[in-house]
C-alpha cells in the first residue's frame, strides 16, 4: 500500500511540471517581465534603467528557459522558469501587488471557504442520494416523470439567479438571515445558512439525475433479481444492496472534489461577502493581480491531483476486485 | 453601406452550413433518417427544436453586418449595424434618461424640478419615446395594449395558416408518393404548429408594442431592455455553438489517435489532458483571458472599431473555452476507440493491410458519431450558463457587448435599490432559461435515442 501511494505521488510530479509550464507560458512569455514592470511603474515616464531595476529587485532579470552566460547544469537551473517553479513547489507564492504575503493570505482565507463548501458538499450529497433513491423506488410512475422534469428545469436556471433570488426573498423581503457577511464561530452560523441552502438547491437537479442513472444501472443486475427472489422487500433491496453497490461509481465522482473544497466557490463567496479563497481569487482577477492568480492555479491543480490519488486509494480500499498495481 | 464580415459572423454561418450538410447526410441515409424520426416523435423534442431554431435564426439575422459611415442620416451612433439592428432601429433610437418600468409612461425614480414660480418639486418625469399616439394618456394604455394584442394574434394566425398550408401541401405530396403513410407518419406536427404559432404571436406582440412602449422597461442609462435581451441571443448562441466547433477537431484527432495507436502516443495524449484537466477550469480561463486583455491593451492599434475589438475578444474567449473543454470528449472518444479497435472486423481490416487512416475513417468514425453528437448538444447549455458566470467574474465577453452575463452583472446592484429594479435581471434570466431548457430537453432526447446503451 505504502509503495503504491509513493508511486502515485511520483506520477503527480510530471503533471505538476506540466501545469507549471502552462502557467509560466501564460504569465511570462506572453506577458513578459518588461510588460509587468511597465504596468507596475506606469506607462508614461519609465526609463529602461527603471525597468531593469524593478526586474532585478524581483529576480525577473534572468532569461526564460536557457541561460547562455552560465555553465553546466546552471544553464538550465539559473533561469526564470526553474526559479519560479521551485518557488511554487515549496509553496512560496511571494507577494501580491498590495505587498501582502500570498501564502499567509491563503492560509487565513482557507477556513471561511471550507465553512461554506464542506456543509454544502455533505448536505448536498446526502439530499441528492436520498432523493434519487426515493425516485428510483417510484421509477416509471408519474412522480418519477414530474421529478425528472423539475430536475431539468432546476438545472437550466443560472446559478446567479438562485443567489440573487435567495438574497431578495430571504434577506431583503423576509429578513430571516443577513444578506451577506461572515463571522467566526457560532455567530457565523446565520451567515452560512443561506449560501449553503442555495448551494444545495442549485445542485439538486444535476445531482438527482446523475445518482438516479447510477442506481437504475445497478437495479437491472442479477444480484438484485436474486435479492428480490429471496423475498426481500423493495426497500431492503434498495438500501441493502443497490445503495451499497451504487456507492462505488459514486465514489469516483465524489472523492476527487473533496480536496478542491478548500478553493471555495467563486460567485457564492463574492455575493455573500465571505472572506474565503473564492472571493480572494475573484478580487485578484478583477484587479489583475497575476501573482495571486498564479498561486491559485497551482494550488488548484495540486488539490485536484491529491483528489485523483485519493480516489484511487479509496477504490482499492472499498472494492476488493481492484488490485494495487 | 458596405457589408462587413466579422470573424464570428463567418464562423456562425459556417456552423449553419455544417448543420445543413449534416441534415442532408441524415436525409440520404434511411437508417439515420429513421433514428432521427424517433428523436422528433417526442413532443418535448419537437418543441425544443423549434425554440432552438428560433434563437438560432435571430442569431443569424444578427450576424450580417454592414458598415455605416458616421453621417447626419446615421443617428444610431454605431459603426457596424446588423440586419437585426435595422429591424429594431426604433429601439436603438428610443433611449430614455434612466430606469423605467415595463409599459411605464414616466420615469421610475422622481427628479427634482423647479416649477415656474421657483418652487422645488419632486416629479416623475414623463418618458420621451412612449405612447405618443395616445397622447400619453394612462387611462388609454390598457385598451391600446389589448387592441395591439388582438392585432398580433390576427397576424400570427394569418402567417401560421399560410405556413400550415404550405407544409400540408408538401406532406400530402410525400404521402401520395410513398403510399404507406400510416407507418412512417406520426411526427407530432400539431404540437409543432402550436409552438410555432405561440412563438410568432409572442414575437409579433413584442414587435408591435415596442414601437409605442418599453415592453421590458429600460436600464440605468435608459436603453431598451428588450433590445439588449435580443442582441444577447447572438452572444449566447455563439459561445454555446462555436466553442464546441473549436474543441471538436482537437478532441477527435487526439482521442482517436490515443485509442487507436496506443503506446507512447496514448501516453503523451493522456498526459496532456490530465495536465490541462488538473487546472481548475474557471482559473485557467481567467488566466488566459487576463493575458489576452493585457495583449489587447498593449496592441490597441490592431483593431479598428470598438465593435471589431469586442468581436475579437469574443472570438478569443470562444477559442480559450474550446482549448479548455476538449478534455472530456477526448477521454470518451479514446475509451470508445480502444473498445472498438478490439472488435473482430477491425482486426480483419488490419489483417487485410488497410492503412490506419482508412480503418479509422471507415470502421471507427461511424461508431463514434453518436458520442460526438451527444457531447455537442450536452455542452451547449453548459456553455451558455458559463458565459453569465464568466462575465460576472470579469473574464467574459467585452463589457460593451450585449450579453445576458453583462446584463445580470450590471443589474445585480439594482436589487438593493428601494423600490427594486427587477426587469433587466428577470428578462436576462428568462431569455437564458428558455434557451438552456430547450437545449437540455433536446440533448436528453438525442442521448436517449442515439445512445445504444440507454435504458429503454
Amino acid at each position: 500500500m505504502f509503495a503504491y501511494i509513493i508511486r502515485r505521488l511520483l506520477f503527480a510530479v510530471p503533471i505538476l511540471i506540466g501545469v507549471n509550464v502552462i502557467t509560466f507560458a501564460l504569465f511570462f512569455m506572453v506577458n513578459t517581465p518588461d510588460d509587468m514592470a511597465r504596468a507596475q511603474l506606469g506607462a508614461k515616464q519609465t526609463t529602461p534603467a527603471m525597468i531593469q531595476a524593478w526586474k532585478e529587485g524581483r529576480g525577473y532579470d534572468k532569461p526564460l528557459f536557457y541561460n547562455q552566460n552560465s555553465s553546466g547544469l546552471n544553464q538550465i537551473s539559473d533561469t526564470l522558469f526553474v526559479q519560479e517553479s521551485l518557488k511554487l513547489f515549496s509553496f512560496d507564492f511571494g507577494q501580491s501587488d498590495s505587498g501582502r504575503q500570498i501564502s499567509s493570505d491563503i492560509y487565513e482565507r482557507m477556513w471561511p471557504s471550507l465553512a461554506i463548501a464542506l456543509p454544502t458538499f455533505i448536505i448536498g450529497l446526502v439530499t441528492n442520494i436520498a432523493l434519487a433513491l426515493l425516485i428510483v423506488l417510484f421509477r416509471g410512475s408519474t412522480l418519477d416523470r414530474v421529478t425528472m422534469g423539475v430536475a431539468v428545469a432546476i438545472m437550466s436556471i443560472s446559478g446567479l439567479f438562485y443567489i440573487i433570488a435567495g438574497q431578495v426573498l430571504f434577506s431583503k423581503t423576509w429578513h430571516w438571515v443577513p444578506i451577506s457577511g461572515y463571522a467566526e464561530g457560532i455567530d457565523g452560523l446565520k451567515f452560512l445558512i443561506l449560501p449553503v441552502f442555495i448551494g444545495v438547491f442549485a445542485g439538486i437537479g444535476a445531482g438527482i439525475r446523475w445518482y438516479r442513472s447510477i442506481f437504475l444501472e445497478e437495479i437491472n443486475k442479477d444480484y438484485v433479481r436474486t435479492a428480490r427472489a429471496k423475498g426481500l422487500s423493495e426497500i431492503k433491496v434498495l438500501f441493502g444492496h443497490v445503495l451499497q453497490n451504487g456507492l462505488l461509481p459514486i465514489l469516483t465522482g465524489v472523492v476527487v472534489v473533496i480536496p478542491t473544497l478548500f478553493m471555495g466557490s467563486l460567485i457564492m463567496e463574492s455575493f455573500f461577502g465571505i472572506p474565503g479563497l473564492g472571493s480572494y481569487t475573484i478580487d485578484a482577477i478583477q484587479s489583475q493581480d497575476f501573482g495571486i492568480v498564479k498561486a491559485m492555479v497551482f494550488l488548484g491543480s495540486v488539490l485536484y491531483i491529491i483528489g485523483l490519488i485519493l480516489t484511487d486509494i479509496s477504490y482499492t480500499y472499498f472494492d476488493p476486485r481492484v488490485k494495487l498495481s | 453601406m458596405m457589408p462587413t464580415f466579422l470573424w464570428t459572423d463567418i464562423m456562425i454561418w459556417s456552423l449553419f452550413a455544417l448543420i445543413i450538410v449534416g441534415i442532408r447526410q441524415i436525409a440520404s441515409d434511411a437508417q439515420k433518417r429513421k433514428q432521427w424520426r424517433k428523436v422528433f416523435k417526442s413532443k418535448t423534442a419537437m418543441i425544443s427544436v423549434i425554440i432552438l431554431l428560433f434563437y438560432f435564426a435571430i442569431a443569424l439575422v444578427d450576424s450580417i453586418h454592414f458598415k455605416v459611415e458616421p453621417s447626419a442620416e446615421n443617428t444610431t451612433n454605431k459603426e457596424l449595424i446588423s440586419v437585426l439592428d435595422m429591424g429594431l432601429e426604433h429601439l436603438i433610437l428610443s433611449v430614455e434618461r434612466t430606469y423605467s418600468a415595463p409599459f411605464a409612461l414616466n420615469e421610475y425614480s422622481s427628479s427634482v424640478v423647479y416649477d415656474q414660480s421657483g418652487n422645488v418639486q419632486q416629479v416623475y418625469l414623463p418618458l420621451k419615446n412612449v405612447a405618443t399616439h395616445i397622447n400619453m394618456d394612462q387611462s388609454l394604455v390598457a385598451y391600446d395594449v389589448l387592441t395591439q394584442t388582438g392585432w398580433a394574434f390576427l397576424i400570427a394566425l394569418i402567417v401560421m395558416s399560410f405556413l400550415i398550408l404550405i407544409h400540408g401541401y408538401f406532406r400530402f405530396k410525400e404521402i401520395a408518393l410513398r403510399q404507406s403513410s400510416s407507418k412512417v407518419e406520426g411526427l407530432p406536427w400539431s404540437v409543432a404548429y402550436i409552438t410555432l404559432f405561440i412563438l410568432i404571436f409572442i414575437g409579433t406582440w413584442f414587435y408591435l408594442l415596442s414601437f409605442d412602449y418599453h415592453v421590458l422597461g429600460t436600464n440605468k442609462v435608459g436603453e431598451d431592455v428588450l433590445y439588449q435581451s435580443l442582441k444577447s441571443i447572438r452572444t449566447g448562441v455563439l459561445i454555446g455553438g462555436l466553442t464546441t466547433i473549436v474543441m471538436l477537431p482537437l478532441a477527435l484527432v487526439l482521442g482517436i489517435s490515443a485509442g487507436y495507436f496506443k503506446g507512447w502516443i496514448d501516453d503523451v495524449i493522456q498526459y496532456l489532458y490530465t495536465t490541462l484537466n488538473s487546472i481548475p477550469g474557471v482559473l485557467l480561463i481567467a488566466a488566459a483571458v487576463l493575458v489576452m486583455q493585457s495583449i489587447m491593451s498593449t496592441h490597441a492599434d490592431w483593431f479598428g472599431s470598438t465593435e471589431e475589438r469586442a468581436d475579437m475578444r469574443l472570438l478569443f474567449l470562444i477559442l480559450i473555452l474550446g482549448m479548455t473543454s476538449w478534455t472530456g470528449l477526448c477521454r470518451l472518444l479514446r475509451a470508445e476507440t480502444l473498445k472498438i479497435s478490439q472488435i473482430e472486423y477491425v482486426t480483419a481490416a488490419k489483417a487485410f493491410g488497410l492503412n490506419p487512416f482508412t480503418i479509422i475513417r471507415r470502421h471507427i468514425m461511424p461508431n463514434l458519431v453518436h458520442l460526438i453528437l451527444i457531447a455537442l448538444v450536452l455542452d451547449f447549455s453548459g456553455l451558455v450558463l458559463a458565459e453569465a458566470v464568466l462575465s460576472y467574474v470579469g473574464v467574459g465577453v467585452d463589457p460593451t457587448m450585449p450579453s445576458w452575463g453583462n446584463m445580470i452583472n450590471q443589474a445585480r446592484l439594482e436589487m438593493a435599490r428601494e423600490p427594486m429594479v427587477w426587469w433587466s435581471l428577470l428578462s436576462a434570466f428568462i431569455f437564458m432559461f428558455v434557451l438552456v431548457l430547450a437545449a437540455n430537453l433536446f440533448a436528453d432526447r438525442v442521448q436517449w435515442v442515439l445512445n445504444p446503451r440507454s435504458e429503454k
